[in-house]
């Protein structure tokens, strides 16, 4: 089939580092969350390597932060497991929003790449994918280690005949967490740069600062998720 | 032939999926706001925890748009029944 572009938009393309026949990176997504890492780290190494009583502006954004994770931690796991949680809710919540941000505010149209183009790493399915099963794993795992084999009696709460319906939560879990980030990065990329490609001066501003606070809206989302599932598997 | 028609199949599909998806969760998101600002003008002080929760809320409403809209983005750009 021809195919023929309405506008120069297109979803879903990649810069493909093959390995083998089957197996491939998709290179843009490795560098912009690998970038990402890096910053985050390097962010989070800088503000707490010098920490004092009185705070300075550094520390002050961090406690900040971390205040806002712990409270989304606490609120879900409450005071008695919070604390062992919390780095993983952090990372979560961490990563996701830099990866959200990073897609808006680092010019990346500047620098041109073969295929597709450098852009927030949530917007490639893989990435929320990645995110989602990990937290699946995490609380099977949470649930495993706190109940042992007694976890296995919550499949067949309140009564037997919903078994295939816990069933399906362990799986429709993941998905939803992985459509709902990918889908609302991919949206918000796709009205801006429709919004571009329409008028490119200074009418996608207002959007993309919508943009701005509903993916930051979106890491709470995702963190506070991963949290309520954790918390529903060890109750 | 058949590829066109399948074509415009797609789009309409995505039109429709669109379409259908937002008219829940505008409902849903209408319900919600109301009643959230009703208890912000009955109980101004707790308007910091009622936005929290309605923001909260609003998220989980709005991936149900979304999700009609991974479909319509996959009938657009990953068509599986084409090619």
């Amino acid at each position: 089939m021809y195919t023929f572009l309405l506008s120069k938009i297109e979803v879903g393309s990649h810069l493909y580092i093959d390995f083998t026949e089957t197996a491939h990176l998709h290179g843009e997504t490795v560098a912009v969350s690998t970038l990402v890492v890096a910053l985050v780290s390097l962010f989070l190494f800088v503000g707490t390597s010098d920490l004092k009583r009185v705070p300075g502006t550094l520390q002050n954004v961090l406690e900040v932060v971390y205040d806002l994770i712990k409270g989304i931690a606490f609120t879900q796991l409450g005071p008695s497991y919070y604390s062992q949680f919390l780095p993983f809710v952090a990372t979560v919540f961490l990563f996701v929003l830099g990866s959200n941000w990073a897609g808006a505010l680092i010019p990346w149209k500047l620098i041109e790449i073969p295929q597709g183009e450098l852009a927030a790493p949530t917007n490639d399915i893989n990435t929320t994918g990645c995110l989602a099963i990990l937290t699946s794993v995490t609380y099977f795992g949470a649930g495993f280690w706190f109940k042992g084999l007694g976890y296995f009696g919550r499949y067949i709460k309140p009564s037997v005949f919903l078994l295939p319906i816990n069933v399906i939560e362990d799986f429709s879990k993941p998905l939803s967490l992985n459509f709902r980030l990918f889908g609302n990065i991919v949206a918000d990329e796709l009205t801006v740069s429709v919004l571009c490609s329409l008028v490119p001066i200074l009418v996608p501003v207002p959007v993309m600062v919508l943009g701005l606070f509903a993916s930051s809206i979106q890491a709470l989302i995702f963190s506070t998720l991963a949290a309520a599932y954790v918390a529903e598997a060890i109750e | 032939m058949v590829d066109s028609l399948v074509a415009a199949a797609s789009v309409i599909g995505a039109a429709v999926a669109v379409g259908f998806a937002g008219i829940g969760p505008g409902i849903g998101q209408g319900n919600a706001a109301g009643q959230a600002v009703e208890g912000i003008a009955r109980q101004p002080e707790a308007e910091g925890k009622i936005r929290g929760t309605l923001l909260l809320s609003f998220a989980f409403m709005e991936a149900l748009t979304i999700y009609g809209l991974v479909v319509a983005l996959s009938l657009l750009f990953a068509n599986p029944f084409v090619g």
